[in-house]
């Protein structure tokens, strides 16, 4: 699905990541993890088109991603870049995802309303469709940029930080609606903070520090060898009830 | 009645109000892009470099829209340009560009000081001498400005939510960006004579800041702004001929008024709406306005409770009571020890 054959970017001169080679397979829901400040929006970035890379060929569905049609991908930003305060409906944002279909006529028409419904209804938020999208809670707002996304029925779902800036049940339910979504054939790739999360919900994890650390299943990624790199050695893995916990390990500085 | 009328009987204050209407309209119209894009200083740099360009074309003999216009189309462009890089945010940009155009108007007007009068004009904005020719490319402007946002509505409206975005999602981010700085710099040109380079930036952005204090509804701000727009233009214009002063500080300072009374509006209702009354929050009692919905829920910022039954700390001891909408006197009291 997603191809980067040895790929560099960065801003003006200053590199963020060079000669990176990355593959993500179809149906594949995975997550990228990593500090701040070491390239993991510019890398999402790099996949979705909006920033250009100095080097290398970044690939979607085997095409350049110039050429690939609107509404193959599926992008769902960080909450916190959104202004909130822009006079826009939850509705009105989510048909901002058929926006760039060749129709010049400023109203959605029938079929398109009864899309948004439908996918509304879908994802739990029927009822507050003709809200402000100010007025909203965190999960709330999380799934009307999701229904954004996901109206022009997309192969690929890039999602930069969808856990960031909600409460814990508000992350399970969100990472429980993708993991709905990939099983129905949808391509996901996250970034995220939360390796707890990941670790829990995410079949496939990328470390990654300016470079690929490691890549796989969280139970094979995520120990002390491979967090220390990443994370510069002060996160632990205890194994809990079958479940993998990353901690801070207090002793380490 | 009749007293009220007599400019109208004026030709030359006929087509000052005509002017004014459409120009008010066309910057109320366009401000809504700039006021939610974040870039309220561009209208006031824009003008400055047109004026250079106005002036440059004076010296050189070309007709005063073609220089103005290729000024603000370049400054716009040099802007984009060198915005795109991190070091130069475009508040910059905008400051170095556009103050280097106006700049070398008024050292060429310095320099061959017998033309400095007619930019008297350009500068404050003056109802005398607009003309037919003026009418038309007013209105022919603002005919492609309308026409051009009813078409690229969806393109438009995402983009100045959120670009990057709309990027991702396949509209021509780059095509849009360039086609709104055409539009910008055409209605800033046309609108120059009438309100002049020093009053412009306001013109652009008090009316669509008064609309979304009105509204919640990016389609309705459209509308309202232009309305408003137009307003100002009708009012300014008028009192203009009044007071004998200059007709763009005039339209101005009525868009003040206008902007600081939907202010004070907005601050009376919000002040109704609240509702202040003492209740306990963790124990502690306190009072301080709040919303209530229909079923009396309060809305403090992070959580929500009805108070048809609610639990109130009154003296150390907790109690649940039902109330009516005034809150006294309490119907039913249920006490026990915290």
């Amino acid at each position: 699905m997603i191809r980067l054959v040895n790929v560099s970017a960065g801003y003006q001169a200053k590199p963020v990541f060079t000669h990176l080679d990355l593959e993500i397979a179809e149906g594949q829901f995975a997550g990228i993890v990593g500090p701040t400040g070491t390239g993991k929006t510019t890398l999402l970035k790099t996949i979705l088109g909006s920033h250009i890379p100095h080097a290398g060929n970044v690939l979607v569905q085997g095409q350049p991603i110039k050429k690939i049609p609107p509404g193959t991908i599926g992008y769902v930003p960080q909450l916190e870049t959104v202004d909130w305060q822009f006079p826009v409906t939850a509705e009105q944002v989510v048909l901002m995802g058929l926006f760039a279909s060749r129709t010049y006529w400023p109203w959605p028409t029938k079929l398109e309303k009864q899309k948004v419904y439908t996918l509304a209804e879908k994802l739990g938020i029927k009822d507050i469709l003709h809200h402000h999208i100010r007025d909203l809670s965190g999960g709330q707002q999380q799934r009307i940029f999701l229904a954004r996304a996901l109206i022009s029925n997309p192969r690929l779902l890039v999602l930069d930080e969808p856990t960031s800036g909600v409460d814990m049940k508000t992350q399970h339910d969100v990472l429980h609606l993708l993991g709905h979504l990939n099983e129905e054939g949808i391509t996901i790739l996250i970034t995220t903070h939360d390796l707890n999360a990941v670790a829990s919900h995410l079949p496939w994890v990328i470390c990654f520090n300016k470079t690929i650390i490691a890549q796989g299943r969280p139970e094979d990624v995520f120990n002390q060898e491979v967090l220390s790199q990443t994370y510069g050695g002060d996160l632990g893995v205890v194994k809990h009830d079958g479940h993998l916990l990353i901690v801070h390990n207090p002793h380490t500085h | 009645m009749e007293a009220f009328l007599e400019p109208f009987s004026f030709e030359f204050f006929r087509h000052g109000m005509i002017a004014a209407v459409m120009v008010g309209a066309l910057c109320g119209l366009i401000g809504v892009f700039i006021v939610l894009r974040g870039m309220s200083y561009i209208g006031h740099g824009l003008s400055h470099a047109a004026f250079g360009g106005a002036v440059l074309g004076y010296v050189i003999n070309l007709n005063f829209y073609v220089g103005a216009g290729l000024a603000g189309f370049l400054a716009a462009v040099l802007i984009n340009q060198l915005s795109k890089g991190k070091k130069i945010k475009s508040d910059a940009a905008i400051g170095i560009v556009t103050t280097a155009f106006f700049a070398l108007g008024v050292a060429l007007i310095s320099r061959v000081r017998q033309f400095t009068q007619s930019f008297d004009a350009a500068l404050f904005g003056n109802i005398l001498g607009v003309t037919a020719v003026d009418l038309l490319i007013i209105a022919a402007v603002l005919i492609v400005t309308v026409l051009a946002v009813f078409f690229l509505y969806k393109p438009l409206l995402f983009s100045t939510f959120d670009n990057e975005a709309a990027q991702v999602f396949g509209i021509r981010t780059e095509l849009v960006q360039l086609a709104f700085s055409l539009l910008l710099a055409m209605s800033i040109i046309a609108s120059m004579n009438i309100v002049g380079v020093t009053m412009i930036a306001a013109v652009l952005v008090i009316p669509s800041s008064t609309a979304r204090m009105l509204t919640d509804s990016f389609s309705k701000m459209l509308f309202i702004s232009t309305g408003l727009g137009a307003l100002m233009g009708i009012v300014g214009m008028y009192s203009s001929y009044q007071f004998d002063a200059a007709s763009g500080a005039t339209i101005v300072l009525f868009g003040a008024v206008m902007f600081c009374s939907v202010l004070l509006f907005n601050f009376i209702k919000n002040k109704l709406a609240a509702h202040e009354h003492m209740h306990s929050h963790g124990g502690i009692m306190h009072s301080h306005p709040h919303d209530h919905d229909g079923d009396h829920a309060h809305d403090h910022g992070d959580h929500k409770h009805s108070h048809d039954t609610h639990t109130h700390s009154h003296g150390g001891y907790e109690h649940t009571h039902e109330h009516d909408e005034s809150h006294v006197p309490h119907k039913h009291h249920e006490h026990k020890k915290p």
